[in-house]
């Protein structure tokens, strides 16, 4: 239907994760807003594990563009399978998750289809028969909502985390629509030559839990104990800029405006001060635990608890009591 | 081998930025402006590039008059054109205007194989212009790179590392290709006093609409898709709670708070 709510469902080589599914929970209440459905589209080698998950997950239809050019990863391919089928379809907004994979195949789709998109999104709303889509400006001083009025449909690529996952059923299943778009090896310029796993693989963007640490460390020795701490709960490690300035941490872990956005569940910031660029990559996380020995800090402005102190006492006897509690 | 640089003028990272709600603009009075910090580092892999390989390298802006400045600087580093993409109609252009703007620029400068762009810009932060960009020009997609490892500019070849969830793809291109880099892939250098000598009296080539051959009902405010309806100061987070006492009685309880959100497996 015209206005259906059309959620992209990422994968790389067929392996997915419940995050895979997150934005059906949303596209649902959209859907529902409508009175439309929400729909997954699936671009793959092989789908039909996909679009089996994607309606047990919640969605009612799967569109589904499958060949053996769609092995792996590749944007460039991705994007103009998701192009043809938006373009055929034409549903009222197509969700994608604001990830590495799922920003180039939404970004490189929509200017395909010749407008533009809205992206990092963290607010959805049906408002005046279209969905009026939110994000963070400006480090989250500022929040600017859009509406794409020229675009058919509307793209946006939502944080992650920022919506609640649906519940999955089973017993439901979806109707699954393959639609056959040829596209050859010859017509695309990239090829992926070889994946090489990160050995720390650090995926912040996905984690529930971020153990960060700053320039109050004081060096790299310090990221050791907030390793021990996040690994204890599950989580992963964070740092500001100042210690990947400093060559305490590699890049991948920066979280900031140079960095990556993150809201995991549960933040706590160890030696880190809070300028405005940290605030923004993590002030929209659930619960922000601030570890720092000046009180005037203005991380402990952002802070659901605030700790005035030196992590390097605080954060071995944090280990200690966890340990004990969760009987580790 | 014809390298392209686009490079975006962005408030100082450092600055406070206000936002005239009713306007529905920034307020740039008193502003510092800087050249996007990503950008930097596309500045750099193309001067790399032109050393490495031999080539020119044209840096390609995009705004007001005073974006001038980000390519004064790019011409002390010794780059050889630059061009200033400015005109009144292409104020508040979306990302696809703005795709669709350097890339009518791109095709002007002439047989480009290569553009370099940082992988966002700190001010607008959407991350996605290079990726349009690309699909625009119709060049191969090369986003989030971490390492150029080879060009072969006769082959019409390039081989890229990217930095993606989980790991690093390697990536085999043909040429023409657009290359988005993320922070760290190489140490960007600083002009010298010379080199900024030299490029205070160089007169900055400017391409309006009309010298572009864009189609204006495409690009500013007018040709936008995305319309602006609202602009909002999010409710500052809840006043957090200060936990006080000996370590001993603070780690017990910000334990329990956080064992409490069942958050913890």
């Amino acid at each position: 239907m015209a206005n259906d709510v059309w959620v992209y469902i990422e994968h790389k080589d067929g392996d997915i994760t419940p995050m895979s599914f997150e934005l059906l929970g949303i596209g649902k209440q959209l859907a529902d807003g409508f009175g439309s459905s929400v729909c997954a589209f699936v671009i793959g080698d092989k789908v039909d594990d996909l679009a089996k998950e994607a309606g047990a997950f919640g969605a009612t239809k799967v569109y589904a563009v499958e060949g053996d050019v769609f092995k792996g990863f590749r944007g460039e391919a991705y994007a103009k399978a998701a192009a043809f089928l938006l373009e055929k379809y034409k549903p009222e907004i197509a969700l994608f998750r604001a990830t590495s994979m799922g920003t180039d195949v939404a970004a490189a789709a929509a200017a395909q289809l010749g407008f533009g998109l809205c992206t990092d999104t963290i607010g959805l709303a049906v408002d005046g028969g279209k969905v009026k889509m939110t994000r963070a400006a400006f480090g989250g001083n500022y929040s600017v909502s859009v509406v794409n009025e020229k675009a058919a449909p509307q793209i946006a690529t939502v944080r992650p985390k920022a919506f609640a996952m649906g519940a999955k059923d089973a017993s439901k299943s979806a109707e699954v629509v393959k639609e056959s778009f040829a596209l050859a090896d010859a017509d695309l310029a990239t090829k992926v030559v070889e994946f090489i796993k990160s050995a720390t693989a650090v995926n912040l963007v996905e984690a529930d839990i971020i153990v960060s640490g700053g320039r109050g460390l004081g060096s790299d020795a310090g990221f050791a104990m907030l390793q021990e701490l996040a690994d204890l709960l599950g989580g992963a490690v964070g740092a500001s800029r100042a210690a990947v300035d400093s060559e305490w941490i590699p890049y991948e872990h920066q979280v900031g405006q140079t960095g990556k956005t993150v809201k995991p569940k549960i933040y706590i910031a160890c030696g880190i001060s809070g300028a405005i660029q940290h605030l923004a990559g993590m002030r929209t996380s659930d619960c922000i635990v601030a570890i720092n020995k000046d009180p005037d800090a203005p991380i402990f402005k952002a802070a659901s608890f605030g700790i005035v102190g030196d992590y390097k006492e605080i954060v071995p006897k944090m280990i200690e009591k966890f340990k004990g509690k969760l009987n580790k | 081998m014809k390298i392209a640089v686009c490079l975006k003028q962005v408030p100082d990272t450092e600055a406070e930025i206000k936002w005239d709600i009713p306007k529905g603009t920034l307020s740039r009075d008193g502003m510092d402006s800087i050249t996007n910090p990503f950008d930097e580092f596309a500045l750099e892999e193309a001067l790399l590039t032109k050393e490495n390989y031999d080539g020119e390298i044209v840096a390609i802006s995009m705004g007001p008059e005073g974006a001038a400045d980000v390519l004064r600087n790019a011409l002390a580093l010794t780059v050889d054109e630059v061009a200033l993409c400015t005109d009144d109609a292409f104020a508040g252009s979306d990302t696809y205007s703005t795709a669709y703007v350097l890339a009518a620029a791109i095709k002007k400068a002439g047989d480009v194989d290569v553009v370099f762009t940082g992988k966002q810009s700190t001010d607008g932060n959407s991350g996605v212009v290079a990726a349009e960009l690309a699909a625009v020009l119709g060049f191969a997609p090369l986003t989030y790179v971490s390492k150029v490892r080879s060009i072969d500019a006769a082959g019409k070849k390039i081989v890229v590392e990217r930095a993606i969830e989980g790991g690093t793809e390697v990536i085999e291109a043909k040429l023409p290709a657009v290359v988005s880099v993320i922070k760290g892939i190489n140490e960007p250098r600083l002009p010298n006093l010379m080199g900024i000598r030299k490029a205070s009296k160089i007169e900055i080539p400017k391409w309006s609409a009309g010298d572009l051959g864009v189609d204006a009902g495409k690009v500013g405010a007018a040709g936008a898709s995305t319309k602006v309806v609202e602009i909002a100061v999010p409710p500052p987070r809840g006043a957090g709670e200060i936990l006080k006492g000996e370590i001993e009685e603070i780690a017990n309880t910000i334990t329990d708070k956080l064992i409490d959100l069942k958050v913890i497996k």
